[in-house]
Order: C-alpha cells, then structure tokens, then sequence
C-alpha cells in the first residue's frame, strides 16, 4: 500500500476544512449555524481543527424554537464556555411575539415551518454574508443536488434552475449586497460517516442521542416525545419507551426510535443494520414527495 | 478504506439512472423509507418492476419531464471502498453540468446503448472526459439484454471505440458488457453472457487503482488563510493553512512563495494538534517557514526544485458556461484556487465541434461552447498545465457584473 494512503475520513475531514477556510476567506462577516444536533456538533470540532490555536473567524448562531430538547441547550451552553467562542441566539418566541409568525394550530403544529422567519430576519440583522451548515447530500433528493456554496437571494430563495456550476475544488463566493451563500461542509459526508467521525474523535454528544427512558405518543407511526410542545388530546395515550433520537430538531416534529443503544459503538451497528433513513424521522419531510424542495425554495436550510 | 468519486455520461434513453438505481439497489445502499416511496411513486417499468432511474431524479422539474438536469450526488459504500456518484445529464444542453460533475471525479463510465453502438452522443461524452483528464474510463455497453447478449455485437462496439479513444488519447480505457434493467454483470456477474470474462462493473469500481497525487514531483499548497492568534503567549505564531494539491511537504524542505519568488525553509507542520513530519496531497494543514517573510491568501507554497509556471498570458482550453456569451471587451475575473485575479479573453484561437470533434474558427463563443482561448490576467498566476498536474492546472472565470461562474478553464501553454 502507498505511503500516501489517505482514510476515508481523513479526505472527508480534510475536505471539509478546507471549504471552511474558503469561507473565512472569501467571506466578510460568515456565521456558524448552531442547531444542537451531532452535524453542527462535528462541524465545530471540524472548525476547531481549521483555525485553532487562532480564533474561529466567526460567531456561532443558534435558531432557538423555543421548543428545545432541555438536553441540546444545557450541550450548547457547556460547549460555548468550553470553546471561548462568540454565540448567538435567534428566538422564535420573540418573531411570534412581534408578530411575524404566526403559530401554527391542530395537531400537527410544529415551529419547525416558522423557524425560517426567524434565520433570515437574524441573517439580516447582523449582515451575514455566509451561513455555514450541516446538511448532507445524502439526506434527501433535493440536498443531492444542491452546491457546496449554496447562494440566497435576499428572501434566502434557493433556485435549482439557477445554479453555479462548481468545479474541480474551486469556490465562487462572490455575491451581491442582500445576498447571502449558505455553505455545506459536510455535503459528501453520509450519516454513517458523521457518527464515525464523532467516534474517532471522541465528541460528546448531548444525551438524547443514546438510549434512553422517555414519555412517548405514536402518530403515523412514528413516537413523539410527549411535551407541553406538542398539541395532544384524549386518543394520543402517553406510554413510556426506551428510544433515542438520530437528529435532534424542534421538539414537536422529531420522532424517536426505539433503541437500547447507549453507547456510540452499538448506534454505529444499529444504523449500518438500519432500514429506515434519518430523514425518516422527520415529519416535515413526509408532506409530499417535493417537500424539501419547497422549503429549500423558501429560504430553509 | 478509501473514496472513489466516479460520474456517468449517457442520457436518459442509454439507461443512465436505471444503471445508478441498479448500482444502489443490489449493493442494498436504498433504506427501507426511501424504497416506500419509490414503490409509491407512479413511474413503474412496463413489466410493472421498480423505476430504479426515480431514485436519482431529484428536483419536480426533472420528475415531471423525466430527464436529468442537475447534478445529483449519490453515496454508497462496500466492505473494499467508498463511492461519490456525480450523476451528470447527457443532453446535450447540458454539457456544463456534465463538465461541473466530472471535474472532480477519478473515472468516468459511458454508457452506449449496445442497439446503437457508438454515436454522436459518445463522442461527445468521451471528448470532454478526455478535456478533463479523467484517468479512469469504463464504456458500458448497455441493454445487451436487448440484442439477446451478443459476443459479435460487443466486439464490433468496442473495436469502433477503441478508435476513438485512441484519437482521443483516453487513458486507461475498459469495457464492460452490462444490463441495468435486468442487472446483468453491474453487481452480480451474469450468466448470460458467458463468453465474458472479465470483472463485473461494480467489482472493477472496487479494485481499480485511485492516484491522489501525492506522487507527483509537483508539490503545491495555496494558502488560504493565515493563522495568527496574537495572543500574549502565541504572540510569534504564523501559520499558513491550505489543503496540499499534489506532492508532498516535509519538515526542512526549501520552499518557494509565488507570485513573489521569495523562499524559506518548512520549520514545523502542523495538524491541528499533532506534528507530521510529512504531509501529502489531498490533506487540510498548516505551514511555519523559519523566516518571516510576507504572505497571504492566494499565494502558493511550491517546492523550490520543482517550481510551476509564472505568467500572465496563458493559452487556456474553455468551457463556457453561461447564457451571455463571452465578451472580449470587458474584464472577468478569474479564480485559480484560492487566488483571484482580473483577466481578459485576448483572443479565441478556435472552437470545437464536439460532435464532430472539428476545429472551426469562430467570432463567438456561447453556453456549452467548448475551444481554445489565449488570456491575460492582471497578477502572475504559479500554474502547472492540466496535463501535468490537474490539480493546480484549472481556473474559473466569474463574471463581475453577475457573479455567476461563467467559464471552466485548463491551462494547456505559456501564450507568447
């Protein structure tokens, strides 16, 4: 074998540093998008290892639904004093309180819809020209397509017809005033890759990600966290269960899954055997076949 | 294990999805909630099996005309490798897309329709992956299941072929007889065509050989961000962070900086918190040199015996890819890795005919036009020509007024 072999996750690392390093260059006032769930958790390790021991070249920005899991605010705080590094929170509370959204009623109520509101008035408020993301292209139809560098009109629409070409390892971030560019490190990363990653690194992960017991509700057949978040009525019965979540969103719109996995090892066999893909356990996806698309066109990430 | 990164040239009606869908489905890379709603889905087969093409066809507007327009990426894994799929459409008015997808990949499958053999669509596909470099090709002869798995036909296909790749200089060229609608010899080898002895598609995916670059003489480093914490105690610290592109580097090697030809020696390496030695291509680092000298972002660290071009008039192979056409006129600006720089079209040497391969002269040069261009740009570039080295050898070209990436370029000569 040749000297120079490189590791799958070494390249992916690699990769991924780079195009961080593209943004802190090209960008003048880029963001870290913060969402509490294990891929904006690898990015940061990914962002410790492009520009430690200087400072990060940019703040960390968390869109705050108000309807956390307990668990990903008390990781975030934690991780924020461990880092040193600048946070910032956009509230979704605070655009309902203002009147900008309005929340949704019925059953299905989610914030997850209104939380875009909320990203493109905080994109605006501190000038952010470039986002950087989580997202993976593995996850959905619509995110196999979408570039790296990612641009966003001034209402943060994505048009796939109007896309740049991206080519070789070269990246256009020139953009107009008002516009902005959401940048996807770990597009070529697939989940597996991510909690391989979180294990050779060592990452702590906030504790909803590992097994454990949890007042739940079953709809369409997927188990909800019974919360004050979620509309229920007399047909929903609360059971307890033994799951784990595999991402981490909005309380009222991600499902869990039944798990005895409580240690990384046992998620990383458990996902390699699993029939059902992460985005599965979404119910904003489930809406129609081009609900990604949709939402990706209304400025969502 | 490693990563592949392979893209397919071929249409809709050569199979292209179904052979994508095929490689998915029969490595059991589809989970369970994807495979439900491709069984939702309307679009069936005639005999009422899976559309596996579904599973690649991303955006509404593709589903609803049932063609590819974008790039769309897939992943899938075996126990021997990692795959990236640059799916790329095969119309012709989408040549840009198919050049955005295979820029970046080792190895290109071309899939021939074995009812047709090879037509206009082929030699266009094989031009531009010979435009490209791409080390790696595989022709699939597609649908023999159509031409009832014919020894004959495949050979008179693939003799036809092997002309134009030699006319071509195609590197490293294989071929592959295949059925993506009945999986004949993509995962599993068929049983129909016994006279084949060769690999099946996806067991030569696995085992083909991927160069990264690490070998060659030609060691690069653009940086792209200078990393100075200047705090009290890491008050001299001053790294230069990029992602090596080819070669290597090693504690104690003379480096050369360009554009301004001023070198130093490599004192430590850096990432982040160990301290190789020797770092390669395709790895993220950080460089200290023993002296201080001046550099920043979109300079290039190159190894001082072995030092690239350094010019400003450049003879380039382009492919446009916007809807103006180029503008001798105005001034572009012209992206070579990290760095960016202003630069003009002096002159359009010639276009070609990608159908024909013909050479013409030409006034104008419009979307998915492909030919030769001489350019001049504002600051020195340290280039390599394509052919020697890909990787420091390509540029992009934006247009100012819009931003848009308009032009892929490869640097083919020094102009006089």
């Amino acid at each position: 074998m040749s000297k120079y072999n490189l590791d799958y996750l070494d390249e992916l690392e690699a990769e991924a540093i780079h195009i961080l390093r593209e943004v802190a260059g090209q960008f003048e006032k880029p963001a870290l998008l913060f969402s509490g769930g294990k891929d904006s958790i690898t990015l940061v390790r990914l962002a410790e290892k492009a520009f430690r021991p200087g400072k990060f070249p940019f703040p960390l920005v968390h869109i705050d639904t108000g309807h956390n899991f307990q668990e990903t605010i008390d990781y975030r705080d934690k991780m924020v004093e461990r880092l040193g590094e600048k946070l910032i929170v956009g509230s979704v509370q605070e655009s309902i309180d203002l009147g900008k959204v309005v929340e949704q009623t019925g059953k299905s109520a989610s914030r997850n819809a209104l939380q875009t509101v909320t990203l493109l008035d905080t994109i605006a408020l501190h000038g952010f020209d470039a986002c950087i993301g989580g997202a993976r292209r593995d996850e959905e139809k619509a995110r196999a397509k979408e570039r790296i560098f990612s641009v966003r009109d001034e209402f943060g629409q994505w048009d796939p017809k109007r896309q740049r070409p991206e080519l070789w390892n070269i990246y256009n971030g020139k953009i107009h005033k008002g516009e902005n560019v959401r940048v996807f490190p770990i597009s070529n990363w697939t989940e597996l890759d991510v909690w391989n990653y979180i294990r050779r690194e060592k990452i702590d992960l906030p504790s909803i990600y590992f097994a454990h017991d949890r007042d739940v509700i079953t709809r369409n057949g997927q188990l909800m966290a019974a919360s004050p978040f979620l509309n229920m009525d007399d047909e929903d019965v609360v059971e307890r269960k033994r799951v784990r979540f595999r991402t981490v969103g909005d309380m009222s719109c991600t499902a869990a899954v039944e798990s005895n996995a409580d240690q990384i090892d046992i998620i990383i066999e458990e996902i390699s055997a699993s029939k059902i893909s992460e985005r599965g356990a979404r119910m904003d996806d489930k809406v129609s076949e081009a609900a990604m698309e949709d939402r990706k066109k209304g400025g969502y990430f | 294990m490693n990563i592949l990164k392979f893209f397919t040239a071929g249409s809709v009606d050569d199979g292209k999805s179904t052979l994508i869908g095929r490689l998915l489905y029969d490595t059991d890379s589809i989970l369970a909630d994807q495979l439900e709603a491709l069984q939702q889905s309307n679009r069936k087969n005639d005999d009422g099996t899976i559309d596996l093409a579904i599973l690649t066809d991303g955006l509404r507007a593709e589903r609803e005309q049932g063609i590819t327009i974008d790039v769309a990426y897939k992943y899938f894994q075996t126990d021997k490798r990692k795959f990236i799929i640059a799916d790329t459409p095969g119309h012709i008015q989408y040549t840009r897309n198919m050049v955005t997808g295979a820029s970046t990949a080792k190895l290109a499958i071309i899939l021939i329709d074995a009812r047709n053999g090879v037509v206009e669509q082929t030699i266009r596909h094989s031009y531009l992956v010979s435009l490209l470099g791409i080390e790696h090709v595989v022709v699939c002869l597609n649908k023999m299941d159509m031409v009832d798995y014919s020894e004959t036909m495949f050979n008179a296909i693939t003799e036809k072929y092997r002309a134009l790749a030699a006319e071509l200089n195609l590197k490293d060229v294989n071929f592959i007889p295949v059925s993506a609608l009945k999986g004949d010899n993509v995962v599993n080898e068929s049983e129909n065509m016994p006279w084949y002895h060769g690999r099946s598609l996806l067991h030569f995916l696995e085992t083909v050989d991927v160069e990264t670059g690490a070998e060659s003489e030609l060691s690069r480093m653009p940086v792209q961000w200078v990393v100075r914490p200047q705090t009290d105690e890491l008050h001299d610290y001053r790294g230069y962070a990029g992602r090596i592109l080819s070669g290597e580097f090693n504690v104690n090697d003379k480096v050369t900086v360009l554009p301004s030809g001023s070198s130093s020696v490599i004192e430590r390496i850096e990432i982040f918190d160990q301290r190789p030695e020797t770092v390669f291509a395709g790895q993220s680092v950080t460089l200290h040199l023993k002296d201080n000298i001046d550099i920043s972002r979109g300079d290039v660290l190159v190894n001082s015996d072995h030092l690239p071009q350094n010019s400003k008039l450049i003879e380039a192979d382009v492919c446009w890819m916007d809807a103006r056409p180029l503008d001798e006129s105005i001034t572009y600006l012209l992206q070579h890795n990290s760095k960016i720089t202003k630069c003009k079209i002096r002159e359009i040497v010639y276009k070609v005919d990608i159908n024909t391969l013909e050479k013409l002269n030409a006034q104008d040069f419009k979307l998915n036009d492909i030919g030769r261009v001489v350019l001049k740009t504002a600051d020195e570039l340290g280039f390599d020509l394509y052919t020697e080295n890909k990787a420091n050898g390509a540029a992009i070209l934006i247009d100012s007024r819009t931003n848009l990436t308009v032009a892929a370029l490869m640097f083919r000569a020094i102009a006089d």
